[in-house]
């Protein structure tokens, strides 16, 4: 009976936990747990879940991307720039999403071929990805109040907002690499052990290089969907974003070893951030307590699962 | 004279499994004691035991007569018990003499400052006395393997530890380390150290050991003087059953040319061949250029100035990928570092060679990869609940078997074994040996690189043996004599003639 207990845990302990904190805000705020709340919960969230699903493959390979959070700044400030030349809003979210994908192949590139760690290839980029995005709009923002892109950030599929549709089809893209390709099994294969996937002849360094590109690909689209809904890109957004995208990913039980995890834990992972950001935000708790709060919540669920593995 | 070490009635029990049963077992001073068993069989659960690592469910330890409690490694050192592991406990970017006195720093001076002068002195000493001289300044990364374990006696003589279990220290070892292990051990018996040498190779037990028992299933078969048993019974004892034929060698009519190199050093004549359904062992030292060749031919490091030709043509592999389109597949040295992954399932395993091969429109085909899987699982007899299990639960033996099997799931032609009977117990080794003649006879060729004379010369048609990067000698395999090889791996070409 314990046994079975245990494993139950291991497996839904984060979503438990998840329940645990909506049973609990659901009797503190009796505005918490209407409709209307927890779609603009989801929608919140949409922009984290977006960030850790790239971040989920690259943790699983056993690096890190720090630099998502510049990303997200630096790929919304280049769309709503292409946007201004001539052109169309397509081409604008084109240029950006290629910014992101460039970025990100270049860190993949110094973590692969350079042989340098995931921690500094991905750190030098945060640094310069935010220096070009300030250096590119001089440091203010770029406002762009009409135009179809904004469809992205406020529009509607039937009840659902576009944003949450956007989030699902990206954690639904992720998990599919994960769990049904060829590419996933290498992903994890090379997160389990590096060199007997390269004695399997997997190609190490073009995998490394291909995670990178889809975490910079996944900042790209947060960073349109962020720009869309704030009707501007602000070159001084996203800092401290790859901080909860990789709270969320640890949350959601993905080892920062490598090897093991997936994207339904990184979506828990991240309901868990939003829906706590949410709930002291309805009970007036102060920002500063929130930040503590959070960082005890991170320890505690990290711990438990320590706990339980032992 | 006294027992320093008792142990009576040792019970532990892993979830569905009793991994010891009642184990009494007694060790007295300067003796070695060998403890043998199939994997599986407890002998490591009772090392991990006694070092603090695991705790006992029920049962007595006695040191000196004394009833004692080892709930910790730390508790293990204080009462005089050091473990030499496998894979070694040090600190590989900190000197030699650091790591000698690592956690007992005290023991030369202060707690806080470390006294290098002191410690570079005491470790020279140390290493001195069991007849090496090694500069103490030297960072253990640096080290060879065989080394490495010298560094660990080193610090067990530090520690003056009274018992010395090693579980299986030849095992990285080539045939000239290990001999010089023994000598070791020779000295450490002089100085009063008790002994447990836990091995796979039974001849070194019986060369080394002055008693031997034998675990089965958790529990202690038997203990006896080495003199009083041979190496046939430990065997029947280890299984439970009579192993027929241990080496069960088929030879097989060679068929193509399929692989060439030539030009290694001191080579003037063929090159190195392997046919088609033939079994070619390479013998050396550790360090004699076996591994690198392997590596070149593999992929894996840039090819030296060798020429390579494989089914006719002239090959460089630059990545084992390549390498691997061409037909050629690997059972590398270190299965645990480079053979498995060991969180993923059977089934991820054996298909990843093939993984892009079993997908259509970007997804896995996981009907194919199923069968693929279940096929393999089947034909090589591996012994898993489910295709679906992790490699981690799976033995050494079966373990060894997936690497295998990856590479016949590919359909490799050439197959390259570096050491794959290494650290495997007797009766996975007798079904390693059958998979390998029947692969033979199915038309592979086999490069089997191994440090086990008797496994080389029992399973090759024909022998390479090399030293110092050189190819010095092409031998027949079977009727060749192991002191005949040795001769060449020592002293080369030159002397091995006269």
């Amino acid at each position: 009976m314990p046994v079975i207990k245990t494993r139950v845990l291991k497996s839904y302990g984060s979503l438990l936990g998840l329940i645990g904190i909506c049973i609990v805000l659901g009797m503190l705020s009796d505005r918490f747990l209407t409709i209307s709340n927890l779609t603009n919960v989801t929608r919140q969230v949409s922009i984290n879940a977006i960030l850790a699903s790239g971040m989920t493959l690259v943790i699983i390979t056993g690096g890190i991307d720090l630099s998502v959070g510049s990303l997200v700044a630096f790929t919304g400030c280049s769309a709503l720039l292409a946007m201004g030349l001539p052109g169309s809003d397509f081409s604008g979210i084109l240029t950006g999403l290629l910014a992101g994908a460039a970025a990100g192949c270049l860190s993949g590139i110094l973590v692969s071929f350079g042989r340098v760690p995931p921690f500094i290839a991905t750190l030098a980029m945060l640094i310069m990805a935010r220096g070009t995005a300030l250096a590119m709009t001089s440091g203010q923002p770029i406002v762009k109040s009409s135009g179809l892109y904004l469809v992205l950030g406020e529009g509607y599929l039937g009840p659902v907002p576009v944003p949450i549709f956007i989030m699902a089809i990206v954690l639904l893209a992720c998990h599919f690499i994960l769990s049904q390709t060829p590419l996933g099994s290498s992903i994890y294969a090379i997160g389990g052990n590096e060199e007997a996937a390269r004695l399997s002849g997997i190609k190490i360094s073009r995998i490394k290089v291909m995670v990178y590109v889809i975490s910079g690909l996944c900042s790209a689209i947060a960073g349109i969907v962020l720009a869309a809904r704030l009707s501007s890109a602000q070159p001084n957004t996203g800092v401290g974003f790859e901080l909860d995208a990789i709270a969320a990913v640890v949350l959601g039980g993905t080892s920062l070893m490598g090897g093991k995890g997936g994207i339904w834990g990184t979506l828990i992972g991240a309901f868990i951030i939003g829906v706590l950001n949410n709930g002291f935000n309805l009970l007036n708790v102060s920002p500063y307590y929130q930040l503590i709060a959070k960082g005890a919540i991170i320890i505690f669920a990290v711990l438990v699962d320590q706990i339980l593995k032992r | 004279m006294q027992p320093i070490l008792q142990i009576k009635g040792i019970l532990k029990d892993f979830p569905g499994v009793r991994a010891l049963n009642q184990v009494d077992l007694d060790l007295y001073p300067s003796e070695v004691h060998g403890l043998v068993g199939e994997n599986g069989a407890g002998k490591s659960t009772l090392l991990k035991i006694l070092s603090g690592a695991l705790q006992k469910d029920q049962g007595e330890i006695q040191i000196n007569s004394t009833s004692v409690t080892i709930p910790s490694p730390k508790a293990s050192q204080d009462l005089g018990i050091t473990v030499i592991y496998q894979d070694f406990n040090l600190v590989p970017h900190l000197s030699i003499a650091r790591n000698v006195f690592l956690g007992h720093e005290s023991q030369i001076g202060s707690r806080f400052i470390l006294n290098k002068k002191l410690m570079n002195q005491k470790s020279t000493e140390l290493l001195a006395t069991l007849g090496i001289q090694l500069d103490p300044r030297r960072l253990v990364s640096d080290l060879t393997v065989a080394e490495k374990q010298m560094v660990e006696i080193a610090r067990a003589l530090s520690l003056e530890s009274k018992i010395v279990l090693m579980d299986e220290p030849s095992g990285p070892l080539s045939e000239h380390e290990v001999n010089f292990l023994f000598k070791i051990i020779q000295t450490l018996k002089e100085k009063g150290v008790a002994i447990v040498y836990v091995s796979h190779r039974l001849e070194e037990i019986f060369k080394i050991a002055d008693r031997v028992s034998v675990l089965r299933d958790g529990s202690l078969i038997t203990t006896q003087l080495t003199s009083d048993i041979d190496l046939e019974e430990v065997i029947r004892l280890m299984v439970g059953r009579e192993i027929a034929d241990y080496f069960p060698k088929q030879t097989h009519a060679s068929g193509e040319l399929i692989l060439e190199i030539k030009g290694i050093d001191g080579d003037h004549k063929n090159g190195l061949r392997v046919h088609a359904g033939e079994i070619v062992g390479m013998a050396g030292l550790v360090g004699s250029g076996r591994t690198e060749l392997a590596q070149s031919l593999f992929g894996v490091k840039r090819a030296s100035k060798a020429r390579i030709i494989f089914n006719n043509k002239n090959i460089r592999p630059q990545s084992p990928w390549e390498a691997i389109q061409l037909g050629i597949g690997m059972v590398p040295e270190d299965r645990k570092e480079q053979g498995i992954v060991a969180g993923l399932s059977v089934r991820e395993n054996i298909t990843l060679p093939i993984i892009y091969k079993l997908s259509r429109w970007l997804k896995i085909d996981r009907h194919q990869q199923n069968e693929v899987t279940q096929t393999q699982v089947s034909q090589r007899k591996i012994q898993t609940p489910s295709i679906h299990q992790a490699m981690q639960n799976l033995s050494g033996g079966n373990q060894q078997k997936v690497v295998l099997a990856k590479w016949l799931a590919k359909r490799c032609q050439l197959l390259i074994m570096d050491e794959p009977t290494r650290g495997i117990d007797v009766g996975a080794k007798a079904e390693m040996y059958k998979l390998m003649n029947a692969l033979a006879a199915d038309g592979k060729g086999i490069l089997l690189i191994s440090s086990d004379l008797p496994e080389v010369i029992a399973m090759s048609d024909r022998i390479y043996v090399m030293r110092d990067g050189r190819l010095v000698a092409e031998l027949p395999g079977q009727t060749t004599s192991q002191e005949t090889i040795i001769q060449y791996i020592t002293q080369g070409e030159e002397n091995a003639r006269n």
